[in-house]
């Protein structure tokens, strides 16, 4: 086990000091704070720069953050991001327009379906065909994105409370969670990253007998979710840390772009669901929770009875669902959906390969046709909106009439959040910071894609 | 521009891979693409649109001189501004017509456009009205400068540097266009449509692997 080396000729890999222009560098990666504290004390300056990350258990992923600290306040914060730069809306440029799916899910990692959901709703907007979408597929696009959302607000409830110290919450969550990614596996075949929403509609239907399971599910987080708000709301601890932390009011958020529960803890009731609904959503009966205390413990109670919100659009959800379609009927556009859910996962339904393969040259040709080509897309380009669980995730999508996205660009709420960070948290103790960043939610992947 | 994407052909001319032509992988298509930018709108433009330009007509009198052209499609409005009439129209937008949210800014490329190859895309969210709309900027590859809207819409600071990291478009007076994604010593601005996919030879224990588009012909 390395220890803190006090002296300047530090050895330890994980924390390591060096001098610069800017003075002495502290490089954080986790351990003990106090060892880092005592090293501080031994100098006499007042002024101290802690470059925290890219690599810490507590900076969601890898964010870096560089603080300047006077003391024990943190008088300046930047940002390093890019760490998890893949290129993706490159990529896309690259492949044919159903191939987009698969890469956009692979952005914000913990709000697959809502990257999904954003590019086929741009991809249809373009092609003219949003009225088209068969009201099975917007039903069961919605209950995923319901399901996703207290997944993903999971995560960042159980994580949240891990970083500042709270360990059971992060069990109870991920016990939830773990319910949510095993619906993921029954519907899509896979637990993250499904490419189940393609633009038109979904890749296929639900498993038979589904419904009766997702009910039970829902009945059952229904119940388990009590035990993470039980732990935490109202608990002093918890309040400690979080009441009047981070603040960040109304003028502030709309300066800086923040949408999603952040926006929302300041007491504007703003989520596109209702204000611009999407996939039917104005047909669904839910409230849009909000606080009025701009805080960490606001936006920390805004996700948590958001969770039961999106339970009760995942019960209409299921009542809503009827026999039918789940992609347009437009066969040009409409990916060959023959596919079926098997022990090893989605593939080719094998009743599809025996027709195309036995009995008709046409649809062997169709289907060749439009998986190695793909459909075209009349040139133009499109901005469509979802409410993602950490704000407006939005995808402009431009056609040059091909087959292939002429370009893609993700307007993530988690790169536009993570920008007040510094409003947040300059002035604040450095305990406060990773505070902020827990009640921002940045999943670094949507970051920086 | 940088050196790797001068030593190899532009893309936007051979397809993905060197693939010349349309990219129509059966032949059948007679696909031809004529770029993309969709002509400019006739009144009435439907929707809340002809609300939206009449009152920017009313609030910004040199309207018809700042506002190349206003393009209504797909159910969306974008108004094609002059750079150097940007800073004025988005003061208006906001504090008049309570465009109070700038939801970033997107690069695109369009070399076949000669001098106006770069545009930046900025759509606007009014809280107020409940209402969407696009500016639109283009500018010449060869002086690609844009006046930053970060002092109007804070939230534009990284969105602007990350579509100078990406498109090489220099927003003027930004408070610290660094490169956002690529590291600080990057060359080139690796969105554009001239710059290849991946290419950049690998290293690997001493053997270097090729970039991605020089490995194998599509043709």
């Amino acid at each position: 086990m390395t220890t803190f080396n006090t002296s300047n000729q530090n050895t330890d890999p994980y924390a390591s000091v060096r001098e610069t222009t800017e003075g002495r560098v502290y490089s954080v990666t986790g351990g003990d704070w106090d060892d880092l504290v005592t090293e501080i004390g031994a100098t006499q300056e007042e002024r101290v720069v802690v470059n925290m990350g890219p690599q810490h258990p507590s900076t969601h992923g890898v964010l870096r953050l560089i603080l300047e600290l006077e003391g024990e306040t943190v008088t300046e914060v930047r940002c390093g991001i890019g760490y998890l730069h893949t290129g993706i809306e490159k990529n896309i440029e690259y492949r044919n327009w159903t191939q987009g799916v698969t890469f956009v899910t692979r952005m914000d990692y913990l709000a697959p379906f809502f990257n999904e959901a954003a590019y086929c709703l741009a991809v249809e907007k373009l092609l003219g065909i949003t009225d088209q979408i068969p009201e099975r597929a917007s039903i069961i696009r919605v209950m995923l994105m319901e399901f996703n959302r207290i997944s993903s607000h999971l995560v960042a409830l159980g994580t949240g409370a891990l970083e500042l110290g709270a360990l059971s919450p992060m069990i109870f969550a991920f016990r939830e969670r773990e319910l949510i990614l095993n619906v993921y596996e029954m519907i899509t075949g896979l637990r993250m990253n499904s490419a189940y929403i393609r633009p038109g509609g979904v890749a296929m239907d639900l498993p038979e007998d589904s419904i009766p399971k997702l009910r039970e599910i829902v009945k059952e987080l229904r119940t388990n979710l009590k035990d993470t708000e039980k732990l935490l709301v109202g608990n002093t601890i918890w309040m400690k840390r979080t009441v009047g932390v981070a603040y960040l009011d109304l003028p502030g958020c709309i300066s800086l772009g923040v949408t999603g529960p952040v926006l929302r803890s300041t007491g504007l009731p703003w989520d596109l669901r209702k204000t611009q609904p999407y996939c039917g959503y104005e047909n669904y009966d839910f409230d849009v929770v909000t606080a009025d205390s701009c805080d960490v413990y606001g936006r920390f109670l805004i996700r948590i009875y958001e969770m039961e919100q999106s339970l009760r659009i995942i019960e209409q959800a299921l009542d809503k669902l009827k026999p039918g379609p789940v992609m347009v009927a437009d066969k040009k556009i409409a990916w060959p959906a023959q596919l079926a859910l098997s022990g090893d996962g989605l593939g080719n339904s094998l009743d599809h390969i025996r027709e195309i393969m036995g009995s008709s040259m046409e649809s062997l040709i169709h289907h060749f046709k439009l998986v190695t080509e793909g459909f075209r897309v009349p040139a133009g380009q499109a901005y469509a909106t979802v409410e993602s669980p950490r704000g407006e995730l939005g995808a402009q999508v431009i056609s040059d009439g091909g087959t292939k996205p002429y370009r893609v660009h993700f307007r993530d709420p988690s790169f536009n959040n993570l920008q007040a960070t510094s409003a947040m948290c300059e002035g604040s103790l450095i305990a406060d910071v990773v505070a902020a960043v827990a009640s921002i939610d940045p999943v670094m992947g949507g970051v920086d894609r | 521009m940088s050196d790797i994407a001068k030593s190899t052909p532009k893309i936007s001319d051979n397809g993905a891979f060197g693939v010349s032509g349309t990219g129509d992988t059966s032949g059948y298509g007679g696909l031809v693409l004529k770029g993309v930018q969709v002509g400019s709108s006739e009144r009435p433009f439907g929707s809340y649109f002809d609300e939206v330009v009449d009152d920017l007509e009313r609030a910004y009198p040199s309207f018809s001189d700042a506002i190349e052209k206003v393009v209504v499609d797909r159910g969306e409005l974008t108004l094609h501004v002059k750079s150097s009439r940007l800073l004025e129209v988005s003061l208006i937008l906001r504090d008049e017509l309570k465009f109070e949210m700038c939801m970033g800014v997107s690069g695109a490329h369009y070399p076949s456009e000669t001098g106006r190859e770069l545009h930046a895309l900025y759509p606007l969210l009014s809280l107020t009205r409940n209402q969407r709309i696009r500016l639109e900027v283009s500018v010449p590859e060869s002086n690609p400068h844009i006046p930053s809207l970060v002092e109007i819409w804070a939230a534009n600071n990284w969105q602007e540097r990350e579509t100078y990291d990406m498109f090489g478009i220099i927003f003027d007076n930004h408070p610290g266009l660094t490169r956002i994604m690529m590291p600080d010593d990057w060359p080139g601005h690796p969105q554009r449509k001239d710059y290849p996919l991946g290419g950049i030879p690998v290293e690997y224990k001493g053997a270097t692997i090729p970039p991605p588009n020089e490995r194998r012909s599509y043709r």
